[in-house]
């Protein structure tokens, strides 16, 4: 799974435009700085890429090497201390704090590791949630946050709350959420984080698809390299430097790696047949 | 975010802590609650001084015998003797304004009908007196101007005197005793009930001002004399003239004191204003500090709530909310609060002065104003203390509200 040819840059870079457009993302030379008043953390050093529309990339690096950072910037969180961040074609690095909460709420969508979802709040107005902050008429909002749900193969959990949903059915509402306004770019940090092996490649499964069947650009960050080899490229972070970016060579499709793996109820199955049990496989 | 959506999430969000939100209410509603229905208490009471005065003919002109401030103590009618029947002859002679006055002087006698015994104030007077102060007799009737000017040992009573003294007898016609001299009772006033300051004005006796000067008090000035004007502007234009014209009758030195006092209906008005206008301030008092009390209740679960939601606002930054949203969503919910309390507050402030009315029967008059009032009250409250937590909330930076635990 781990077997994958490196990649310099320009020649990455050739094959993922094909020489041509503007890039949805480009950082000029960012920095960060933390002012913690004795010290200052530089988190970022210098960043400079560019994404192109319709790529999935994967920022990788060890803990504290700027992979939030550089996260919360691409997402109009936070502004860089120095260097320029062009979201399509415009520069947002120097932008005031509610230009920035419009260009979040029209251009991008977050995915969280611990989901962030509002509880006591349904799935189906959890996913309303960016609509309403854009000032769309109610029965269009649930309109689009239906289809969202559809998206992410949840429609039927519409009126359920966080606490009824399991973690991945949960983070398959934030991305639902993440896609409402239809942004140019979908964030997400360590999505799967939280989640064990399977529901990561179920999860995995839905960005890949959203991916590949409807263009959406995808960064997301995640310590784990076989689920950085679901998407097409990689960012390498160390001490706030790009270090490594290369295309992902052999990469895996969820849905076949999906197949290939027993599901649950399968397991539960074995497991009770091992036991000596009755049970011949549960629904 | 359009505002019925904020209003419906304020509700909810509010509704989600029902007790919290009930106990964050009460300071607002014992506040809002209190003052209406103390409110409605003074109004009631407020109604019935008003009647009182329209009681006492609203054209009516008093004038007393001493001093506002003699040497800067105040004198009792007792201490000054130039006030005289002359001088009502010339006021009612000089100045038209005036159409009708009656002589008063009042002493207090022991009183004895059979058996019975009574302490009272017996006032000496004319007729007319009764036509000023638009007070007919029940039974019987009033002394006539030939038996003032016989000084007659004749007499009116009030209710009161009657049910002491004479009890179920009927005490027309009958001879009662005052101080040493036997009276013919011509007649029983209507009853008036209690005055402003809450005295009996029933406890009364009248005879022929003649007869008390002469016979009781053995004096020959009065105390007061009661006029009336022909109209209600006139008693205030009449009391400059009157003022001039006793003076040049007293023989007052430019520059010294009046030896008499005038008060006009509107006089009385005027006082009654000003007491009105400190029970005002007094329970404004009250009201701002229970409303601030209130506020500060609600300003603290605010602040309790914006901390445990930092995560939630983190969501919404992140998802687009501006701070502007943000700090509307507290600040409605604020208000909501507050508002919810303030009707709650009036509710029960009603229902409160409608069993006072029954239940005490204390006159309660609802007023409107006080409702609206404790309305726009209870929503300032709720606006000036929701919007520091409301600012705080506004003010929270994304990342590290995502961030919060
Ligand atoms: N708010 C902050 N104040 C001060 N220093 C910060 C702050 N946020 C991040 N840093 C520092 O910046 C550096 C980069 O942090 P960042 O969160 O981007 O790392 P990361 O790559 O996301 O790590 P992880 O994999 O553990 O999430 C770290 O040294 C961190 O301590
Ligand atoms: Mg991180």
């Amino acid at each position: 799974m781990m077997n994958m040819a490196e990649q310099i840059l320009p020649a990455a870079e050739m094959e993922r435009t094909g020489g041509k457009g503007e890039p949805v993302i480009r950082l000029e030379n960012v920095y960060k700085t933390y002012d913690l008043g004795e010290i200052q953390v530089q988190a970022l050093r210098g960043v400079s890429l560019e994404v192109m529309a319709g790529e999935f990339v994967a920022v990788m690096g060890p803990s504290g090497s700027g992979k939030s950072t550089v996260m919360n910037i691409l997402g109009c969180l936070d502004r860089p201390t120095k260097g320029r961040y062009f979201l399509d074609g415009v520069d947002v690095s120097g932008m005031s704090k509610d230009e920035l909460a419009r260009i979040r709420n029209k251009k991008l969508g977050f995915v969280f590791q611990q989901f962030n979802l509002l509880s006591r709040t349904s799935a189906l107005e959890n996913v309303e949630l960016p609509t309403v902050y854009a000032g769309i008429k109610p029965e269009e909002r649930t309109r689009r946050a239906m289809e969202s749900l559809r998206r992410v193969g949840l429609a039927d959990r519409a009126g359920h709350h966080p606490s009824q949903l399991s973690g991945g059915q949960q983070q398959r509402v934030a991305i639902a959420r993440g896609l409402v306004n239809q942004p140019a770019i979908l964030l997400a940090d360590e999505p799967t984080g939280n989640l064990d092996s399977r529901t990561s490649i179920e999860i995995m499964e839905i960005l890949q698809t959203l991916n590949e069947e409807q263009g959406l650009t995808i960064v997301l960050v995640t310590h784990e390299p076989d689920i950085a080899q679901f998407t097409k490229r990689n960012l390498e972070f160390r001490d706030g430097k790009l270090k490594r970016d290369r295309l992902v060579e052999e990469r895996l499709n969820a849905r076949e790696v999906l197949k290939a793996m027993p599901t649950a109820e399968e397991e539960a199955a074995e497991d009770a047949g091992a036991a000596g049990g009755a049970g011949t496989g549960a629904g | 975010m359009d505002f019925m959506n904020t209003f419906r999430l304020a509700l909810r969000a509010l509704a989600r802590n029902k007790m919290r939100s009930a106990l964050t209410m009460l300071g607002i509603v014992i506040g809002v609650g209190a003052v209406i229905a103390v409110v409605s208490i003074g109004q009631g009471a407020q109604y019935i001084v008003q009647q009182g005065i329209q009681a006492m003919g609203t054209n009516a002109v008093f004038i007393a015998a001493g001093s506002n401030r003699a040497g800067g103590v105040r004198q009792g009618y007792g201490g000054v003797k130039t006030l005289t029947v002359d001088d009502m002859n010339a006021i009612l002679a000089e100045i038209p304004l005036i159409k009708q006055a009656a002589p008063a002087l009042t002493s207090r006698q022991q009183v004895v009908y059979g058996d019975q015994n009574w302490n009272t104030a017996i006032t000496g007077t004319t007729p007319n007196y009764f036509d000023i102060r638009t007070w007919p007799v029940q039974a019987g009737s009033v002394f006539s101007n030939e038996e003032v000017d016989l000084a007659a040992n004749v007499c009116v009573i009030g209710t009161t005197v009657a049910r002491i003294l004479f009890g179920t007898d009927d005490p027309i016609g009958k001879t009662m005793r005052i101080g040493n001299l036997p009276f013919r009772v011509d007649g029983v006033l209507e009853s008036k009930g209690q005055n402003v300051n809450g005295q009996d004005q029933d406890d009364v006796i009248f005879a022929p001002y003649t007869t008390v000067q002469r016979k009781i008090s053995g004096i020959t000035w009065l105390q007061f004399i009661a006029a009336s004007a022909v109209s209600q502007e006139a008693s205030v234009a009449a009391v400059a003239p009157i003022t001039s014209l006793l003076r040049e009758r007293h023989r007052i030195r430019a520059g010294s004191d009046d030896d008499f006092m005038i008060r006009t209906q509107a006089d009385i008005a005027d006082l009654q204003n000003q007491t009105q206008s400190t029970m005002t301030m007094l329970l404004g008092g009250i009201a701002s500090v229970s409303l601030v009390v209130g506020g500060i209740g609600i300003m603290n679960i605010m602040l309790v709530s914006v901390t445990e939601r930092t995560r939630e606002i983190g969501v919404r930054m992140a998802v687009g909310a501006t701070e502007k949203d943000v700090r509307m969503q507290f600040l409605v919910e604020a208000v909501t609060l507050s508002m919810m309390g303030g009707a709650i507050g009036i509710i029960l402030g009603l229902i409160g002065s409608m069993l006072i009315a029954n239940l005490l029967q204390w006159p309660t008059l609802i007023s409107g104003k006080a409702v609206v009032a404790a309305v726009i009250f209870s929503t300032l409250v709720g606006v000036i203390f929701g919007y520091y937590p409301a600012h705080k909330a506004a003010q929270l930076d994304p990342i590290e509200a995502l961030r919060y635990e």
